[in-house]
């Protein structure tokens, strides 16, 4: 990936598409938002598998890490990388290793905030 | 004065004419939904790449780049919920605000706030995780599923 302004491009059309596809599902079937996460971090994983997604990513960087089908994805690598390298325990730490940054980041910041915020009324 | 049979006419009117529109105003509906649910994603995407490659321009690989990349948006989507904007481009964008991370943080912070009411730790604690814990719970099943499955068929 070089830094030109195609990435940007790229991670449009290729996030933006993901999107779509989100909204389709909810659209045309009845199941609720949350359940069509959980299809989208099960479905990132999978492909994880298949080797499909880091080859997305190669091609749309945070096109494809951004949305929750790259959290997935995100997990799996992690979690086989660290395999890799420590055996079983690394098959666990690893989960973590490119998203457990951004899990204490949403913990820790959404407790701060909400002790200064209000919901809404 | 209307009759008893003209009321019922009107109302088999009014029930086929709503039969009708049924048939018709979805489909506008769904295009107009994923529409605004790519350009809004797409765009929150874009930001992501803006991200990744200020992290990837300071010395870092692409997997390097990848954690603090989706801790920022994260907290870019915190943020935007504790200013309650995030809520608006829920509403606007479906989709394109949830499937993007930050829409992921935007659950988190949404919850801590809204649940703050039942107390700091059984309300605020307990129910972080609400909905994104789901996401969470299944996305580690997966995941390290699918790695235990790669790792013990290489080696």
């Amino acid at each position: 990936m070089e830094g030109s302004s195609l990435d940007y491009v790229i991670a449009f059309l290729v996030g933006g598409a993901i999107c779509a596809v989100g909204q389709a599902v909810l659209d045309l079937t009845r199941i609720s938002p949350a359940h069509m996460l959980v299809l989208f971090v099960v479905v990132g994983a999978v492909l994880s598998g298949f080797g499909v997604y880091d080859r997305l990513v190669d091609f749309a960087g945070a096109g494809a890490l951004v949305p929750v089908s790259g959290f997935g994805h995100s997990i799996a690598r992690g979690s086989l990388l660290e395999a890799r390298r420590l055996g079983v325990i690394g098959l666990f730490t690893g989960a973590f290793e490119f998203t457990g940054l951004g899990v204490a980041t949403a913990v820790f910041f959404s407790a701060l905030i909400a002790l200064v915020a209000n919901p809404r009324a | 004065m209307a009759s008893p049979g003209a009321k019922k006419q009107k109302a088999d009117d009014r029930a086929k004419y709503q039969k009708l529109a049924s048939s018709i105003v979805p489909r506008p509906q769904l295009a107009r939904n994923i529409a605004v649910a790519f350009v809004v994603g797409g765009l929150i995407c874009a930001l992501g790449q803006a991200v990744m490659n200020a992290f990837i321009a300071s010395g870092m690989t692409g997997d390097e780049a990848t954690a603090p990349t989706l801790a920022t948006m994260i907290l870019i989507g915190v943020v935007l919920t504790g200013l309650s904007v995030y809520h608006h481009i829920g509403e606007f964008a479906g989709a394109g605000a949830a499937v993007p991370i930050t829409g992921f943080a935007n659950t988190v912070a949404a919850a801590a706030m809204d649940f703050k009411r039942e107390g700091y730790i059984l309300g605020m604690g307990a129910k972080m995780f609400i909905i994104a814990g789901p996401v969470l719970v299944y996305g580690i099943l997966a995941g390290v599923t699918v790695a235990l499955i790669k790792w013990l068929s290489r080696g």
